[in-house]
C-alpha cells in the first residue's frame, strides 16, 4: 500500500532500485585501460530481473559481466549498485556491495585446482563468514545436493569432465547467497542433458529457492546463442561492434529484424553445443 | 646509428628495465606491507592454516635436503679448517673462524639458497599458472584479497622456514665438521670447542641472524610473489618469469648480505 503524504497527495510509484544500474558506460577489455571493449551501455536491472546479453565470441560480454560484478570499474559513465554511485563508496560499502553479488566464470568455472570442490564452495564461507566448523559443512552439503555434486565433494576441479566443473562454480557462486547472479556463458560445451538442468535450476532459483532462502535471485546471463534462453529470458540486449543494443521483452525479441539477433537465435559459432544444437 | 648510440641504447634499456623492476617490488612490499597491516587478524580460519602448509612445504620438507647438504659441508669445509688451523697452530682461533663463517655466512646463504631453488622457484610457477588460468581473478570475484591469500602465508612461512632451517644447518654443520676433525685425530677437545664456540658467540650474532634469514625470506618471497601475480602471464610467460624471479632473489639475497656484513664491520 502506499502511503499518502501530509498534503493528500499519492506519490508516483517509484521505479524500483536498480541492483545494478549502468549509465552511458565504457568498459575496458579484461580491465585495460587502453583497450575500450564495449561502450554506451545504459542498463536498469531491477531485482528479481532475467536478463539475457547477447553477443558473437569476442563481443565484450565478459568483460561486461566482470564490470557489473565490481571486478573493473568502467572507463567511462555512473554505475550503481544497489542505488549507490560505486566512484562514491568506500572501500567497505563497495565491499559489502560487491558481496550481494555472484558470477559464474565460464570455459570450467575457473576453479581453484588445488582444492577439491567442496573446498571451493567452502573457500568464500571460510573467509567472509566467522561461522562454526559444522555450520559452513552444512552449508556446503546443502549447496552440493542441490547442485548435484555430492558425489564428487572429494575431486579436485582436475578429476571431473568440464561440464562438472562448470556446475562447481555455479556452487561456489551460490555459497555466500547472492541476491543478483552473473553467468558467463553457462551452457558453453555442455550437452542437451546438462543444459537442461542448467536452464531448470537457474529457473528454480530465479523464482525463488530453498538454497538462497526462498528470495528470489536476478540473474543475468551472457551469451554467444540466445536459443536457450528464449523462454527463460525476460529482458534482452546485445552487444554489436562495441554498442549496446537494447532489445526488450520476449516479444521485441521475436518480432525484431536485427540481424546479429537473427543469427544469434538462428546459429551457434561452433564454441560449443547447447539446446536445440 | 652511430657507435656510441649502439652501446648507449641497451644500456639505457636495462637501466630503465631495471628501475621499472624496483619500482614494481617497491609498489607490491608496499601493497603487502598494507594488507598485513589492514587484515592482520582477519579471516584467521583460512590464513593460520595455509601459513601451516606453507611452513611444512618451505620448511619440514626440506629438511632432508638441509641435513645432507650440511653434513657435507660440515666434513669437505670445517673439518678441512679445522684441521689446517690446527697444523699452523691457531687451534684457538676455531670457534671465531666457525662463527664468522658458519653463523654469520654460510648458514643463512646455504638456507636461503636452498629454499629459493626448492619453494621460492615453484611459488612463481603455482602463481603464475594460478593467474594465467584466472584463479586470482575468481579470488576477486568472491571478495577474497589475492594479497592476503596467497602472498601473506608465503612470506610468513619463507621468514620463519628460512630462520629455522639456517639455526637447524647450523648446529649440524658445526657438528658434523667437528666430527671429522675428530677423525684426523685434531687434538681439540669437544668442551674446548664448544667453550671456543660460545666465547665467539655474541648476543649480536642471534640477533643479526634472526633478522638477517627473516629478511631473506621476506624478500625471496616478494620477488617470487611478484614475478608470479603481479603481471598478468600467459602459460609460456610463466617459465621466464620463472627464471627472472631466482635471478633477481639471488642478487637481492646478496646484496642483503653485503649489507649484514657492513652492519657486522660497524658494530
Amino acid at each position: 500500500m502506499t502511503a499518502a503524504s501530509p498534503t493528500g497527495e499519492v506519490p508516483a510509484a517509484q521505479p524500483a532500485t536498480a541492483v545494478i544500474e549502468m549509465i552511458d558506460v565504457s568498459i575496458g577489455g579484461a580491465g585495460v585501460v587502453e583497450t575500450v571493449s564495449a561502450e554506451g551501455i545504459h542498463c536498469h536491472i531491477a531485482p528479481g530481473d532475467y536478463w539475457v546479453i547477447g553477443g558473437p565470441p569476442g563481443s565484450g560480454k565478459s568483460d561486461l559481466l566482470a564490470t557489473m560484478a565490481g571486478l573493473y570499474r568502467p572507463l567511462k559513465g555512473t554505475l550503481r549498485f544497489f542505488g549507490n554511485d560505486i566512484a562514491h563508496l568506500g572501500e567497505d560499502a563497495f565491499l559489502t556491495a560487491r558481496l550481494r553479488m555472484g558470477l559464474v566464470f565460464g570455459n570450467g568455472g575457473q576453479l581453484f585446482n588445488h582444492l577439491t570442490v567442496a573446498g571451493n564452495i567452502a573457500l568464500p564461507l571460510r573467509y567472509h563468514h566467522a561461522r562454526q566448523r559444522v555450520a559452513t559443512e552444512e552449508r556446503v552439503q546443502a549447496i552440493l545436493e542441490a547442485t548435484g555434486l555430492a558425489p564428487l565433494a572429494d575431486h579436485t576441479p582436475g578429476e571431473i569432465k568440464h561440464g562438472w566443473r562448470q556446475r562447481v562454480g555455479l556452487a561456489r557462486a551460490l555459497a555466500l547467497g547472492p541476491e543478483v547472479l552473473l553467468l558467463d556463458n553457462p551452457l558453453a560445451g555442455l550437452g542437451p542433458k546438462e543444459s537442461r538442468w542448467w536452464l531448470e535450476f537457474l529457473a528454480q532459483i530465479s523464482a525463488g529457492d530453498e538454497i538462497l532462502g526462498g528470495r528470489p535471485v536476478t540473474l543475468v546471463i551472457a551469451s554467444h546463442d540466445l536459443r536457450p534462453w528464449f523462454e527463460q529470458g525476460k529482458q534482452f540486449a546485445l552487444l554489436r561492434q562495441k554498442r549496446w543494443l537494447p532489445v526488450g521483452g520476449r516479444t521485441e525479441l521475436a518480432c525484431s529484424d536485427e540481424p546479429l539477433l537473427r543469427e544469434l537465435l538462428a546459429a551457434d559459432f561452433g564454441a560449443g553445443r547447447t539446446v536445440g544444437s | 646509428m652511430s657507435l656510441p648510440a649502439r652501446y648507449l641504447d641497451p644500456i639505457g634499456r636495462n637501466i630503465i628495465r631495471f628501475l621499472q623492476t624496483a619500482q614494481g617490488l617497491i609498489a607490491f612490499t608496499l601493497i603487502t606491507l598494507g594488507v598485513a597491516v589492514t587484515k592482520f587478524n582477519a579471516s584467521t580460519r583460512v590464513i593460520h592454516p595455509l601459513v601451516r602448509s606453507q611452513i611444512y612445504r618451505a620448511g619440514l620438507r626440506l629438511l632432508p635436503m638441509i641435513s645432507f647438504l650440511a653434513c657435507a659441508l660440515g666434513l669437505m669445509i670445517i673439518g678441512q679448517m679445522v684441521a689446517l688451523l690446527t697444523r699452523v697452530g691457531a687451534q684457538n682461533l676455531a670457534g671465531t673462524v666457525m662463527v664468522t663463517v658458519v653463523v654469520r655466512e654460510l648458514g643463512p646463504l646455504a638456507a636461503a639458497l636452498v629454499v629459493l631453488a626448492r619453494v621460492g622457484a615453484a611459488y612463481v610457477i603455482d602463481l603464475g599458472t594460478a593467474r594465467a588460468l584466472g584463479e586470482v581473478e575468481a579470488l576477486e570475484a568472491l571478495c577474497i584479497d589475492p594479497v592476503h591469500y596467497l602472498v601473506i602465508p608465503r612470506i610468513t612461512a619463507l621468514a620463519l622456514a628460512i630462520f629455522s632451517l639456517t639455526v637447524y644447518f647450523i648446529i649440524l654443520t658445526l657438528f658434523s665438521g667437528y666430527l671429522f676433525a675428530f677423525a684426523q685425530d685434531v687434538p681439540l677437545l669437544p668442551g674446548d670447542y664448544c667453550k671456543q664456540l660460545a666465547m665467539a658467540l655474541t648476543w649480536e650474532d642471534f640477533a643479526l641472524l634472526a633478522l638477517k634469514t627473516c629478511s631473506f625470506g621476506i624478500v625471496i618471497a616478494v620477488v617470487t610473489c611478484y614475478q608470479g601475480l603481479a603481471q598478468p602471464l600467459r602459460l609460456e610467460q610463466v617459465s621466464a618469469a620463472t627464471t627472472r624471479a631466482v635471478v633477481q632473489s639471488v642478487v637481492a639475497c646478496v646484496l642483503l648480505d653485503v649489507l649484514f656484513i657492513v652492519v657486522y664491520l660497524v658494530m
